[in-house]
C-alpha cells in the first residue's frame, strides 16, 4: 500500500507537469530525419517499436496492440511530447509498460550484454521522433 | 511499481487474468498445433516420454538401481506428483523442482553420475514422470515450509528487470491476451513442462523458457536449477492451482 501510495503521489504531481512540457530541446546537432525513423521504427529487431504498436506500415504483416496505434499520432502529440515519450515514457506514466528507449535510470539486473547502453541511441531517438511527427491524419 | 498498475487497473477495468479467468496456453493456439499436442502419434514430445519410460527401467550407478526398483510403476507411483511439484526437499532443508528431484535420486540412490539439467536423458525422465499426471489438475504441494518460496517467487514476478524494464507480470497478467507482433500474450500458466516448443526444436523445462524471457527482456538470467527460477515456479504453480496438466504440451 505503501508503495501505491508513493506511485500515485508521482502520478499526480509528476506527470502532468512532464506532459505540458515534453523535451523541447532535441538530443543532438543533426536534425531528425523521418525516412530514417520509419526505417528505424519498421526494422523490429533494431527498435522493437511494431511489436507492440500498429500504425500506417502496410509492409508490416504483424504488428502489435499492447501500445496505442501510430497513426496519426502526429496530430494528437507535439514533436516534444514524441521525444519525452521516446526517451522515458515513465516520465508520462510512471506505470507505463513501455520500455525506457534512452535512458538507464532505475533499471534493475540489465543484461551484461546490455548494461549501460540504450534501446536507441539519441539520434535514432530524433529520427523517430521526427518520423511519428509525421504521421498526420487518418491512418494511410 | 507492478502494484501501481493493480491500484490503477481497479479504477480503470478488469485486469486480463483475474481469478476464474485462467487459460492455458493451449487455448490460444491455432488448430494445427492443439491437433498436434493432442494427438499421441503427431506430438514430437512423446519422442522425450518414451525414452524416459526406458530410462525408468534401466538399471543405473554403483548401486544398479532403476527408478522402477524403488518406486514401481510409475503410473501408480508418479501419478500426481508432477502436479504438486515444486516440494520440500528435508535433506537440502529447501524446495526442490521435480528434475532436482529426480537428479538427487540418481546420485544419491543409484549411485550414478549426475546428468546437466538440460541433458536430454534428464528432460526425457522428466516429461516421462510428468506424464502421469497428464490432465489432473495442478495441486500445489500444502506444505507451509514453501509459503515463504512462493512469496518470493511471487516478488521476482512483479519486480521490472532489464533494459526493457519489464516484470514478468505486465505481460502476463496485465498485457495477456495482447498481440506481440504474431504472438498472442499466453497468460503464463505452467501447465505443461517439459514441453516441446517449436521455437526451440526440442522439449525442454520452465526454467529454460524463464531463460528465454529474461534475455527477452534484456535482463540478466538467474540460470535454471537456481533457487530464483525455483521460487518463481513454486508461485506460477500456485497461480495456476487446478489447471489441467498437459503432458507433453506442445507450444510455438
Amino acid at each position: 500500500m505503501a508503495r501505491a501510495a508513493t506511485c500515485a503521489f508521482v502520478l499526480a504531481l509528476a506527470a502532468p507537469a512532464a506532459q505540458a512540457q515534453g523535451l523541447p530541446d532535441p538530443l543532438t546537432d543533426l536534425p531528425g530525419d523521418a525516412s530514417r525513423g520509419r526505417a528505424i521504427v519498421l526494422d523490429q529487431p533494431r527498435s522493437l517499436c511494431v511489436l507492440c504498436h500498429a500504425g500506417p506500415f502496410p509492409e508490416i504483416a504483424f504488428q502489435g496492440n499492447i501500445g496505442p496505434d501510430l497513426s496519426g499520432v502526429g496530430d494528437r502529440l507535439t514533436l516534444p511530447e514524441l521525444r519525452l515519450r521516446l526517451v522515458d515514457s515513465r516520465r508520462v506514466n510512471p506505470d507505463t509498460i513501455m520500455p525506457p528507449f534512452h535512458s538507464v535510470e532505475g533499471l534493475v539486473r540489465v543484461g551484461t550484454q546490455w548494461k549501460d547502453t540504450t534501446i536507441l541511441t539519441a539520434q535514432e531517438v530524433e529520427d523517430v521522433a521526427a518520423f511519428l511527427a509525421s504521421l498526420k491524419g487518418p491512418s494511410e | 511499481m507492478i502494484r501501481c498498475v493493480t491500484v490503477l487497473a481497479i479504477g480503470l477495468g478488469t485486469p486480463a487474468a483475474a481469478a476464474g479467468d485462467r487459460q492455458s496456453g493451449y487455448e490460444i493456439m491455432g488448430p494445427e498445433l492443439r491437433a498436434m499436442q493432442d494427438d499421441e502419434a503427431a506430438n514430437p514430445g512423446m519422442l522425450w516420454v518414451t525414452e524416459g519410460a526406458a530410462l525408468w527401467v534401466a538399471p543405473e550407478g554403483a548401486a544398479n538401481r532403476s527408478c522402477a526398483s524403488c518406486h514401481g510403476d510409475a503410473a501408480q507411483s508418479m501419478a500426481g506428483v508432477a502436479a504438486r511439484y515444486p516440494a520440500w526437499n528435508e535433506a537440502g532443508q529447501g524446495p526442490i523442482d521435480l528434475t532436482g528431484r529426480i537428479g538427487l535420486c540418481r546420485t544419491r540412490h543409484q549411485g550414478a553420475a549426475a546428468l546437466a539439467r538440460d541433458s536430454r536423458a534428464l528432460v526425457a525422465l522428466a516429461a516421462f514422470v510428468t506424464r502421469q499426471s497428464d490432465g489432473l489438475p495442478i495441486a500445489p504441494d500444502p506444505d507451509p515450509r514453501l509459503a515463504a518460496t512462493r512469496e518470493k517467487g511471487k516478488a521476482l514476478f512483479e519486480t521490472r528487470m532489464g533494459q526493457l524494464n519489464l516484470a514478468c507480470a505486465d505481460c502476463h497478467d496485465d498485457a495477456a491476451g495482447g498481440q506481440l507482433a504474431a504472438a498472442t500474450i499466453p497468460q503464463g500458466h505452467p501447465t505443461g513442462y517439459p514441453q516441446y516448443r517449436l521455437q526451440w526444436e526440442g522439449m525442454g523445462g520452465l526454467h529454460r523458457r524463464f531463460e528465454n524471457c529474461m534475455s527477452g527482456v534484456r535482463a540478466e538470467p538467474f540460470g535454471a536449477g537456481s533457487p530464483e527460477y525455483i521460487a518463481l515456479e513454486a508461485f506460477l504453480m500456485s497461480r495456476a492451482a487446478g489447471l489441467p496438466v498437459e503432458a507433453p504440451a506442445v507450444r510455438p
